[in-house]
C-alpha cells in the first residue's frame, strides 16, 4: 500500500512537471519571482511608480521630446486618456487590467508588442506584473511624488509589551521590526558607546583620561551628558564643517587645468563658527545663498554667500568669456539642487527632467537666481593672477586684520594683514533665456526666477531674487530642505540614510525605508527651529543608535544590509577621520582652529609631475610645511581641486569639482599600503612609542598602554598574548640589528627622544600593528 | 538603487563570493574585491558579464587598450593631414565659407585676419598604403601599413579642460568615469596582483598644459575601477614601499599579527568586511613585490633599449613608459594610459613640435613593432592622439618659421593599431584647407563606441545606473565605426 502510494506521488509528481514544462513555467527566468509576498494594499508611490519610472518614463514620461504613441504615464490625467493611435481603447482602465492596454502589453511575449520592449532590456519581472494588475484593479489611484508632499508627523506606534524604546525614534524602528520578526539588539558598551559619540560629534577620538574617569562613576544621565560635552567642543564645528565641505565643493584653489591659487578659507572657518554657534540650519543656508541681500547685512553674513563661489574657475587663456560664466551659474543651480533640496536638477539642464516633474524652463528659472552676479568667466590667467598676487575673482570682500576684532572675529589675520574672499552679489542684473541643449549660446525663450511648481510653488509675495529663494527654500511648507538635511544627518551616523539615495528625492532615487520616521523627523527639527545641535542629541539618545553593532549570524541572514536597524552599523572612517584619529591617539595633534590651509606630508613629486607649467600659478610644486603645522585636522589641509590630498582620496575623499554629499566606502590595497607605509600614520606609531617606553615600564604595561590609547578598551588576553609575543620578537631582531631600529624611528620630523631606539622600534611597529586593524579605522 | 548597485557593481563581485563559498577556499590566500581582480573566470568571464551586466557576446577583437594620448593637441597639419592648398595659397585669409561660423577661443578673437599657413616641414607617402606621414615623424612612417590614420575626428570643446574631460570621460563636465574605468568595470583585469587600469605621464619641452586626477577617476562608479598612476622613480605606487629598517619577513610577521586580530574581532562582530579588509593587506603585500617586478627594465635585451630608443632607460620619458606600457599589458592590465604634455602650440610650433615628435615617434613606432613581434598587437588595441586639432590659419606674427596654431574642434587626426582596427588604411577626408570634414566623421562618442565594440562591449547596453540615470560612455550618441574594424 505505502509503496503504491509512493508510486502513484511519483507518477503525479511526473506529469506535474511535464505540464509544467508544457506550460513554459521553467522557461521563464523570472520564476523566482512569484514566491514574493504581494502587498495587501498597493501602494503607488512605494510599489508602482518606481516601476513605472524606472522602465517606462523614457518613452512615456516629463520628456516630451522622447515621448512615444502620444503617451504619458508620469500624469494621472493622461494616463488615463484615450490613446491617440488606438482610439477606444486606454492605457489604463480603473479595476480592469484585463482591458488596460498597459497591463496587457506588459504581459504580451510578443516582441512586437511586449512593453518595454525586448531590446531595451527593462522588462519586468512576474512579481512586478503582478503588482500592476493588482494596482488597476484596486482602482489604478495616483498620488503625488511621496517627496513632494509636505512632510507631518504621524502619531507614534506603540509595540505592546516594549521596554526597549528611549524615545520616539525608537517606537517607529521598533515597529517595523516587529513586522520583520526581528529584535532589536542591546546597548552597546560604555566605552564603545563614548567612542563611537565622540567620532560623529567631533570627528575625534575621546580623550583617555575623560572616558576614564566616566567609566569610574556610571549613571544613568551619563551618556547625555556625554553627548551635550562633545557638542560644546570646539572640534563639533570642524566636523560638521568637515562634512559641509564636500556640499560645498571647497577647495583652495581654482581648479581646472592651470588650477592656482585662491583664498576661500575665511569661509571655511565661518561655517565652523557657525556650527559651533549653532546657527539654526535655516539661518544658516539663508546666510549662504543670500546673506548679501539681508537688511544691513553684516560683514558676516556677506561672507557666508562665499558658499555659492566655491566652485571652480577656469584660469586658462582663451577661454570664451560667456562659456564658463554659464558654467558657474550651472554649478549654482545644481548644487542647491543635489546639496540642499535633494533633487538631480542638472537633468533639466538640457532637457525637461526625464523622471521628475521638473521641465528645462523651471530649471533656468533656478538657474536666473544666480545669475545676477557681476562676475567673468575668466578674470585672469594663471601666470598673471600669480604675478599679481591675485587669489580671489571679483566680486569678492576684503576683510582686514582691525575688521576681526568684532563681528569676524573667527577670522584669524596676523597683524596688519587682509584678504579678499569671494562672495556673491547681484550687481549685474541680466534676462535669463532657457538654453537649448544647455548650451550657452543657444539662448531660446525668456526665463523668469523661479522655482519648480511640483516641489512647491514659489509664491508671488516673495522677492525674486536670491532672498527670496532662500525664503522658498526654508519655508516650512517647502516638502524638501528638512527631510534632506535630517536624512544626511541620519546617513552620517548610521552610515547610510533612511533615504539612501541622499542626493536624490526624485522619482528615480530611492524610497525611505521609514517614511513615517523620515517625516517625523523632519518636522520635529522644524518644530525645534531647525536645532541641528537638538536634532543630533535626539537621534543619539535613542536605543537604536545605542545598540550594539555585532552581527549575528540570524541578523546577516535576516537583513544583510541593515535596513531595519536591529543592529547599530559598523563602518569605516572618512580619510580625514583616520588621519585625526591617527594623530590624536600618539598625541601628536595640534588642535588650533582656523587660518589658512596647510600642507601636512604628501609623496613627493605629486604637484610637479602634472602642472601645467612652473610658471602657471603658484600651486605648481609641493613643499610641506613644518613643525606643529603638520599636525592640524585634516580639515585645514590644503585642497589643490586636481590633485587633493593624496592620504584622503584613497580613502574616497571627493575631488571638490562640483557638490557631493555621499562619499563612498571602498576598501582596497591601496588603503592598506597607506596605513602601512604613509610617513605620518609611522611618525605617530613611533611617537606613541617613544612616549611610552619613556615612562620605563614592564612590557604587559606598555602594550597595554598603546592598545588601550589607540582602542579605547582593554585588550583581551589573546590580544594581549599576540601583541606581547610580537613585541618581544621584534625587539630580539632589532637588537641584533640596531642599525635598523635607527633607520625605523628616523620616521617624520617630530623630535626623537632618549628613549631606548631598540625599544621604541619595537614597540612602534607594536603600535602599527594596532593602527592597522579594522577596529582602529572603523566605528562601531 | 544600493541594490540595483551592488548586483551590478562587478560581474566578478557576485561570482566570485560564490566561488569561495563553493570551495571554501582560504581568505587569507587569495584577494576578493579589491581593484586587483583575480583571473579565475577567463575562460567563463564573456558568459559572466553577459549575464550580469546584460551585454551581448560580442567577440572582442581587442583585449587590452594602451592609449598613447598626445596632451595638449598636436596639429594634424604636421602630422598625418597633408594640405597642398595651405602652401599654394599661404597668406591668404581662411575664406568664410569655409570657417562658416566657428566660434573662436578668446585668443584669436581679437586677430584681425586668418592667414593661412602651410606646415613648416615635408610630407611624403609611406608604406604599401601610400600614407601620408610628415617628415617629424620617420619611425612611425617606416610603420604606416600597421596604423589605420582617421584624419576625420572632431570634437565639440575648443578648450584643453573640456575636450580632454571629453575624451577621457565621454562629457566635458567631470564628474564621470574614464574609458579605463568603464572598461575595469565591464571587463575586470587579467591579473590578480596588478591594477586594471594603469595611468602613466611625462612631459615634454612644448608649452604644456596641466593634467588632473578627475581624468582617470571612476566617477560613481566604484573607486576600485579608477586609474592607478605609475610613477617613475622609487614610489611607483603611492606608499609603495615599506620604510627603512623594515625587512621583508618583518613585513610579513607585522601582517600576521594585523590578521589575527583582524580574525579574532571578526569573529566577534561578524562584520564580514574584515575579511575584505585581510584580503586587501594580503593583495598590498603582493603588489609590493608585482610592481617594482613589472616596472624593472633592467632584463630587458639590448634589442629592445635600441628598438624604443636610449631615453627609454630614463625613468619619466615618454620612452620609458611605452616600454613600461607594453610590460603592463603583457602582465594583464586591461588599460594603459599614457600621457605625454606639452603639444599646445599656439606659437613657435616649428621648434616645439620638432622637439616634441623627437620625444615619442621612436617609441611609439617602436611599442607598434615589439607587440607585432610578441603576437600581441593582434588583441592589444593602440591609439595615439590629442583631444583637438589645430587651426589652418596662423596665431600671431605671419612668419612661415616660427608661427604658431591655435585651437581646432572640427577636424583633427589620430592613429590606431591592432586589436581588430584594418592596418594600413586612411579613414575619413577633410577639405583641402584640412577645416572641415568631408567625407566620414568620427566623433568622439563614435570613437567610444567604436573603442567598447573591439572590446567586446556594446556602448549602448553597458549602462551604469546613478542618480536615477543610467549611464553610458558615450552618453546619448556615437556609432561603431565598422569601416575601419578587420
Amino acid at each position: 500500500m505505502k509503496q503504491k502510494i509512493i508510486l502513484f506521488a511519483t507518477l503525479a509528481g511526473l506529469i506535474g512537471l511535464l505540464f509544467a514544462f508544457k506550460k513554459g513555467i521553467f522557461t521563464t527566468s523570472n520564476d523566482s519571482y512569484v514566491s514574493l509576498r504581494m502587498p495587501e494594499v498597493v501602494d503607488y508611490n512605494f510599489h508602482i511608480k518606481p516601476l513605472l519610472s524606472d522602465r517606462c518614463y523614457k518613452c512615456h514620461g516629463p520628456d516630451a521630446n522622447k515621448r512615444k504613441a502620444g503617451l504619458r504615464l508620469d500624469l494621472e490625467t493622461s494616463a488615463y486618456e484615450e490613446l491617440p493611435e488606438n482610439p477606444g481603447k486606454f492605457a489604463i482602465v480603473r479595476g480592469h487590467p484585463e482591458q488596460s492596454q498597459l497591463y496587457r502589453h506588459i504581459i504580451s511575449e510578443d516582441p512586437d508588442i511586449m512593453m518595454p520592449p525586448p531590446d531595451s532590456k527593462l522588462g519586468l519581472n512576474t512579481y512586478e506584473k503582478d503588482l500592476i494588475k493588482k494596482w488597476i484593479e484596486q482602482g489604478g489611484k495616483y498620488q503625488k511624488h511621496w517627496a513632494f508632499i509636505a512632510p507631518v508627523k504621524s502619531d507614534i506606534p506603540k509595540v505592546a509589551g516594549d521596554n526597549w524604546s528611549q524615545n520616539e525614534i525608537d517606537d517607529f524602528v521598533l515597529e517595523k521590526l516587529v513586522a520583520n520578526n526581528l529584535h532589536p539588539s542591546s546597548k552597546a558598551q560604555t566605552e564603545t558607546l563614548i567612542r563611537r559619540i565622540s567620532l560623529d560629534l567631533t570627528g575625534l577620538p575621546p580623550d583617555k583620561q575623560v572616558v576614564k574617569r566616566l567609566m569610574e562613576h556610571p549613571s544613568e544621565e551619563m551618556l547625555d551628558k556625554v553627548i551635550d560635552a562633545f557638542l560644546a567642543s570646539p572640534a563639533y564645528g570642524e566636523r560638521m564643517t568637515q562634512a559641509w565641505l564636500d556640499v560645498a565643493r571647497y577647495a583652495d584653489s581654482h581648479g581646472y587645468q592651470d588650477d592656482s591659487y585662491r583664498t576661500m578659507w575665511p569661509w571655511r572657518d565661518w561655517v565652523i563658527h557657525a556650527f559651533n554657534e549653532n546657527l539654526p540650519y535655516d539661518t544658516f543656508l539663508t546666510w549662504q545663498l543670500a546673506g548679501d541681500l539681508l537688511p544691513n547685512a553684516t560683514k558676516e553674513q556677506i561672507l557666508a554667500t562665499g558658499f555659492n563661489r566655491n566652485h571652480p574657475i577656469t584660469q586658462e587663456g582663451g577661454v570664451i568669456q560667456e562659456e564658463y560664466r554659464t558654467n558657474y551659474v550651472l554649478d549654482r543651480t545644481n548644487t542647491l539642487g543635489k546639496g540642499i533640496l535633494g533633487i538631480t536638477l542638472e537633468c533639466a539642464r538640457c532637457h525637461d527632467h526625464k523622471y521628475d516633474p521638473i521641465s528645462q524652463k523651471e530649471y533656468y528659472g533656478i538657474f536666473s537666481f544666480f545669475n545676477q552676479v557681476n562676475e567673468k568667466g575668466l578674470q585672469m590667467d594663471a601666470v598673471q593672477a600669480k604675478d599679481q598676487k591675485y587669489y580671489a575673482d571679483a566680486p569678492f570682500m576684503s576683510i582686514s586684520d582691525t575688521e576681526t576684532r568684532d563681528v569676524l572675529s573667527f577670522v584669524k589675520l596676523q597683524k596688519g594683514e587682509h584678504i579678499n574672499v569671494m562672495i556673491m552679489n547681484d550687481s549685474a542684473p541680466k534676462a535669463t533665456f532657457r538654453l537649448n541643449r544647455g548650451n550657452y549660446d543657444e539662448p531660446t525663450d525668456t526665463v523668469w526666477a523661479s522655482t519648480p511648481k511640483a516641489i512647491y510653488p514659489f509664491s508671488e509675495s516673495l522677492p525674486k531674487n536670491r532672498m527670496g529663494l532662500a525664503q522658498w527654500v526654508t519655508d516650512t511648507k517647502n516638502p524638501l530642505t528638512s527631510r534632506v538635511f535630517v536624512n544626511r544627518i541620519w546617513g552620517m551616523l548610521f552610515g547610510r540614510g533612511l533615504v539612501e539615495t541622499v542626493e536624490d528625492f526624485g522619482v528615480q532615487g530611492s524610497l525611505p525605508t521609514h517614511p513615517e520616521l523620515l517625516d517625523w523627523l523632519a518636522v520635529d527639527f522644524m518644530e525645534h527651529e531647525w536645532d541641528i545641535k537638538y536634532l543630533l542629541k535626539k537621534i543619539m539618545q535613542s536605543a537604536t543608535y545605542q545598540q550594539r553593532s555585532e552581527a549575528t549570524p540570524e541578523l546577516k541572514k535576516a537583513d544583510p544590509e541593515n535596513k531595519f536597524l536591529a543592529r547599530a552599523p559598523r563602518f569605516r572612517m572618512s580619510g580625514e577621520m583616520i588621519r585625526d584619529y591617527i594623530l590624536a591617539t600618539s598625541g601628536l595633534l595640534n588642535r588650533d582652529i582656523g587660518g589658512p590651509s596647510v600642507k601636512p606630508y604628501q609623496p613627493p613629486g605629486l604637484w610637479e609631475e602634472t602642472n601645467a607649467g612652473g610658471n602657471r600659478g603658484v600651486l605648481t610644486t609641493y613643499v610641506p610645511d613644518e613643525g606643529k603645522k603638520l599636525y592640524r585636522r585634516s580639515l585645514y589641509t590644503f585642497w589643490k581641486r586636481t590633485l587633493p590630498p593624496a592620504s584622503l582620496t584613497i580613502f574616497d575623499a571627493p575631488t571638490r569639482d562640483f557638490c557631493e554629499v555621499r562619499r563612498q566606502k571602498t576598501n582596497t590595497p591601496l588603503q592598506a599600503l597607506a596605513l602601512q607605509n604613509d610617513v605620518q600614520v609611522l611618525e605617530a606609531a613611533r611617537v606613541l612609542a617613544q612616549n611610552t617606553v619613556a615612562k620605563k615600564e614592564d612590557v604587559t604595561t606598555m602594550v597595554n598602554e598603546v592598545f588601550q590609547t589607540i582602542l579605547f578598551r582593554a585588550p583581551k588576553p589573546e590580544e594581549l598574548r599576540l601583541l606581547e609575543d610580537y613585541y618581544d620578537h621584534a625587539l630580539v631582531e632589532f637588537n641584533a640589528h640596531k642599525s635598523d631600529a635607527n633607520a625605523l624611528i628616523a620616521q617624520g620630523s617630530y623630535k626623537a627622544s632618549e628613549a631606548d631606539p631598540v625599544k621604541t622600534a619595537a614597540l612602534m611597529l607594536t603600535a602599527q600593528v594596532v593602527y592597522n586593524t579594522d577596529e582602529t579605522i572603523t566605528k562601531e | 538603487m544600493g541594490n540595483d548597485k551592488h548586483q551590478k557593481e562587478n560581474p566578478l563581485k557576485v561570482n566570485r563570493r560564490h566561488f569561495f563559498s563553493q570551495l571554501s577556499v582560504g581568505i587569507g590566500s587569495l584577494a576578493l574585491g579589491s581593484l586587483l581582480i583575480p583571473d579565475l573566470f577567463k575562460n567563463d568571464q564573456r558568459e559572466t558579464i553577459g549575464q550580469t551586466l546584460g551585454i551581448p557576446n560580442f567577440a572582442p577583437s581587442a583585449k587590452r587598450v594602451i592609449y598613447l594620448f598626445q596632451a595638449g593637441a598636436p596639429s594634424q597639419l604636421e602630422t598625418f593631414d597633408h594640405k597642398p592648398t595651405l602652401r599654394k595659397r599661404m597668406g591668404e585669409d581662411l575664406p568664410e565659407s569655409i570657417r562658416n561660423g566657428q566660434r573662436l577661443t578668446g585668443m584669436t578673437s581679437d586677430q584681425k585676419t586668418f592667414p593661412l599657413m602651410p606646415p613648416a616641414v615635408g610630407f611624403q607617402q609611406h608604406g604599401k598604403s601610400g600614407a601620408w606621414v610628415s617628415d617629424f615623424f620617420p619611425h612611425i612612417a617606416k610603420i604606416a601599413d600597421e596604423i589605420c590614420i582617421v584624419k576625420s575626428m572632431h570634437t565639440e570643446a575648443i578648450n584643453h579642460d573640456p575636450a580632454i574631460t571629453f575624451f577621457q570621460t565621454g562629457s566635458q563636465i567631470s564628474g564621470r568615469p574614464s574609458m579605463g574605468s568603464w572598461m575595469s568595470y565591464g571587463l575586470g583585469s587579467e591579473n590578480k596582483n596588478l591594477p586594471s587600469f594603469v595611468v602613466l605621464t611625462s612631459r615634454g619641452k612644448g608649452n604644456s598644459q596641466g593634467l588632473y586626477s578627475k581624468l582617470w577617476s571612476s566617477g560613481f562608479l566604484d573607486s576600485k575601477h579608477q586609474g592607478v598612476l605609475l610613477r617613475s622613480g622609487k614610489d611607483p605606487v603611492l606608499y609603495l614601499n615599506d620604510p627603512e629598517g623594515i625587512s621583508r619577513s618583518d613585513k610579513r610577521h607585522l601582517l600576521n599579527q594585523v590578521a589575527s586580530l583582524n580574525k579574532l574581532h571578526h569573529i566577534e562582530t561578524g562584520d564580514d568586511e574584515i575579511e575584505s579588509r585581510i584580503a586587501q593587506y594580503e593583495m598590498a603585500y603582493r603588489m609590493q613585490m608585482s610592481v617594482p617586478d613589472v616596472m624593472d627594465i633592467s632584463k630587458e635585451p639590448a634589442s629592445i633599449i635600441k628598438l624604443y630608443g636610449e631615453d627609454c632607460q630614463v625613468p619619466g620619458t615618454y620612452a620609458a613608459n611605452a616600454l613600461q606600457a607594453r610590460r603592463l599589458a603583457e602582465n594583464g592590465v586591461r588599460f594603459v594610459q599614457l600621457y605625454h604634455q606639452g603639444w599646445d602650440q599656439h606659437g613657435n610650433l616649428p621648434n616645439e613640435m620638432a622637439g616634441q615628435a623627437k620625444d615619442v615617434d621612436q617609441a611609439s613606432a617602436a611599442l607598434i613593432l615589439d607587440l607585432k613581434q610578441r603576437g600581441m598587437l593582434e588583441d592589444t588595441l593602440v591609439i595615439w592622439g590629442g583631444e583637438f586639432g589645430r587651426t589652418n590659419y596662423c596665431q600671431g606674427n605671419f612668419d612661415p618659421k616660427n608661427y604658431g596654431r591655435d585651437h581646432h574642434p572640427r577636424a583633427f587626426s589620430i592613429w590606431m593599431a591592432g586589436g581588430g582596427i584594418k592596418p594600413g588604411l586612411s579613414y575619413g577626408q577633410t577639405d583641402e584647407f584640412g577645416y572641415n570634414i568631408v567625407e566620414d566623421p568620427v566623433h568622439i562618442n563614435d570613437f567610444h563606441a567604436t573603442l567598447m565594440y573591439a572590446m567586446g562591449l556594446d556602448h549602448e547596453q553597458m549602462t551604469y545606473k546613478y542618480q536615477g540615470r543610467r549611464f553610458r560612455l558615450t552618453d546619448v550618441a556615437g556609432n561603431v565605426i565598422k569601416d575601419i574594424l578587420l
